[in-house]
């Protein structure tokens, strides 16, 4: 699972409001080297949440120094837009488990995929 | 160049490094009804093959020549070329690209299911014309139903095909044919079986057709079920339920016995591969060049001739094709008064209690029919499923292509992820059942 991907998921337990951002129990975490593509990082930047971004990839020890708010003027700005891919593409929690904020529940992260489903029966 | 680079995606080859003697030949494969002799005869115009390796069901196969020049000779002559194949009268674009080298998968013989018994040669050519002449096709009445896939005429008892079991009540007024009494008594005398059936079911395939995977109903009849083959040799498909499957050649005039575990567990089929080719293509990309053919008239076989009762080798080095004519089979049973008692509860209906009726849908809670009729469905289909769509849809690559730069894609119930990689420019959340990516 890269940051990417935890940036996009939530809770869905029935009852939760926000379900977001999940917590991160990373047993293995593997650094992948991707292609830095400067107009994919730019355009990405907007559609997340920033705050749980940097809150996450600190928590794995990968926070690459990124500033706890966005700074405009960050188009420009190659050095920080590395260091955005390098955390949201190359950081990967391979093991581990995603706890939702609100009511605890654990999602089982095997082999870099986070399982989302609920209950037994789904599973 | 766009071919070769083309074709190492489609087949998920590693880079191929040029010039060596080995090549992939795209659309020449036991899989899209390409045999083995057809395709030496265009390939040895360049040279000596060394090997042609065909994997069952692919529609692609590997060969190797014997010289570098005979395999670039190949390649320039072949790729993207159209063949007539004048025995199954397609035409076929063969599109030629170089590999590293072939690995062939030496897989050793796979036993017959437990319990099965095969005599070759039980009959006669003399008696086989008299058994053929003398079913009476045309006597149609309420007992004799035709079936989509077959002809069927029933003696004894009838066969039903709604609820897969006989009405043990109502023996049909024509007992068991006296030519087959003769040829039962001689199973007997031989120790072949150890009870006379007493029920008939004549079956009679034309080309293409077939009979679904299946377990003859257990509380229906008795152990032994025997089966006289007339006509056409045929490639019989027995599946264990750990999804083991064994490929049995079932030749001319053979008599096979199913009993124990072969009788009670397996499944047993006659369709090389699942009648698929009807399904329409209206989005494939150029339906000509990738026939999508599952060679139905086609079976499967191994090149030697010699040893015909036997499994047929997965050696992908030493299978063709052969076609199928008309098969007409003559299965013997003897109807079971009681309930079975097999050694196999999990898949005998006298066990399980449904002998009467399974569960009304209206019973069951969402959940559990979901997990039966849609989970539990694409989990066996998976394998197949997966296999059969490899190939993007055009429209659906299109509308990826279309995105800007850095846009999010869910796809939702992405069976198995084929549209992941298209467009690397896009960020694709995908999930399955199993899979969030």
């Amino acid at each position: 699972m890269k940051l990417l991907t935890h940036n996009m998921l939530r809770s869905h337990v029935s009852g939760v409001t926000r379900g977001f951002p999940l917590i991160i129990r990373a047993e293995e975490v593997k650094l992948n080297s991707v292609d830095f593509n400067r107009e994919f990082v730019t355009r990405m930047i907007p559609k997340l949440e920033w705050e749980a971004l940097v809150q996450s990839a600190e928590s794995l020890g990968h926070g690459s120094d990124l500033p706890r708010e966005l700074v405009s003027g960050y188009e420009n700005d190659e050095e920080f837009l590395k260091k955005v891919h390098h955390v949201l593409l190359e950081v990967e929690v391979t093991e581990g488990a995603l706890k939702c904020p609100e009511s605890g529940t654990e999602f089982p992260i095997n082999r870099g995929i986070p399982n989302m489903l609920i209950n037994e029966e789904e599973s | 160049m766009v071919i070769r680079s083309a074709a190492v995606d489609m087949l998920g080859l590693t880079d191929p490094f040029p010039f060596l003697q080995s090549l992939v030949v795209a659309n020449g494969g036991l899989g899209n009804g390409v045999s083995r002799e057809r395709l030496l005869d265009v390939l040895k115009v360049y040279g000596m093959v060394e090997s042609l390796v065909m994997p069952p069901n692919k529609p692609y196969c590997f060969v190797t020549y014997s010289s570098p020049e005979a395999a670039i000779s190949a390649y320039s002559s072949l790729s993207g070329r159209d063949i007539l194949f004048v025995d199954t009268a397609q035409k076929i674009t063969l599109y030629l690209s170089f590999v590293d080298k072939v690995e062939v998968k030496e897989t050793s013989p796979v036993a017959l299911p437990p319990g099965l018994l095969i005599v070759e040669d039980f009959v006669s050519p003399e008696e086989e014309l008299v058994l053929l002449e003398n079913i009476h096709w045309e006597t149609e009445n309420d007992h004799q139903k035709s079936l989509k896939h077959r002809r069927v005429k029933h003696y004894g008892y009838e066969f039903r095909y709604d609820n897969n079991n006989v009405d043990k009540d109502q023996p049909l007024p024509e007992g068991l044919p006296a030519l087959c009494k003769i040829l039962l008594r001689r199973c007997l005398n031989q120790g072949l079986i150890k009870n006379m059936p007493d029920q008939l079911t004549i079956n009679q395939y034309e080309p293409g057709q077939g009979i679904p995977p299946h377990i003859d109903t257990h509380s229906a009849f008795e152990d032994e079920i025997t089966s006289l083959s007339l006509g056409s040799e045929i490639v019989m498909d027995f599946r264990h339920p750990d999804g083991t499957s064994v490929p049995v050649m079932v030749p001319q005039r053979s008599l096979l016995v199913m009993s124990g575990e072969s009788r009670y567990l397996w499944t047993h089929g006659g369709f090389t591969t699942a009648p698929i080719e009807n399904r329409s293509c209206k989005t494939a990309v150029k339906c000509a060049e990738k026939p999508r053919i599952t060679p139905r008239k086609l079976d499967v076989v191994q090149i030697s001739e010699g040893q015909k009762v036997e499994t047929v080798s997965r050696n992908a080095g030493e299978l063709t094709l052969s076609r199928r004519g008309t098969r007409t089979s003559f299965t013997f049973r003897k109807i079971r008064h009681g309930s079975c008692k097999c050694a196999y509860p999990s898949v005998c209906d006298s066990q399980q209690g449904l002998e009467k009726k399974s569960p009304r849908v209206s019973d069951l809670v969402p959940e559990s029919l979901e997990k039966e009729y849609v989970h539990k469905v694409y989990e066996d289909i998976a394998g197949h499923f997966s296999s059969t769509r490899h190939s993007p849809w055009p429209k659906v690559v299109d509308f990826l292509m279309s995105l800007s730069a850095g846009s999010l894609v869910a796809d939702v119930g992405c069976g198995n992820g084929k549209y992941i990689g298209v467009n690397k420019n896009l960020y694709m959340v995908s999930n399955s059942k199993k899979i969030i990516v």
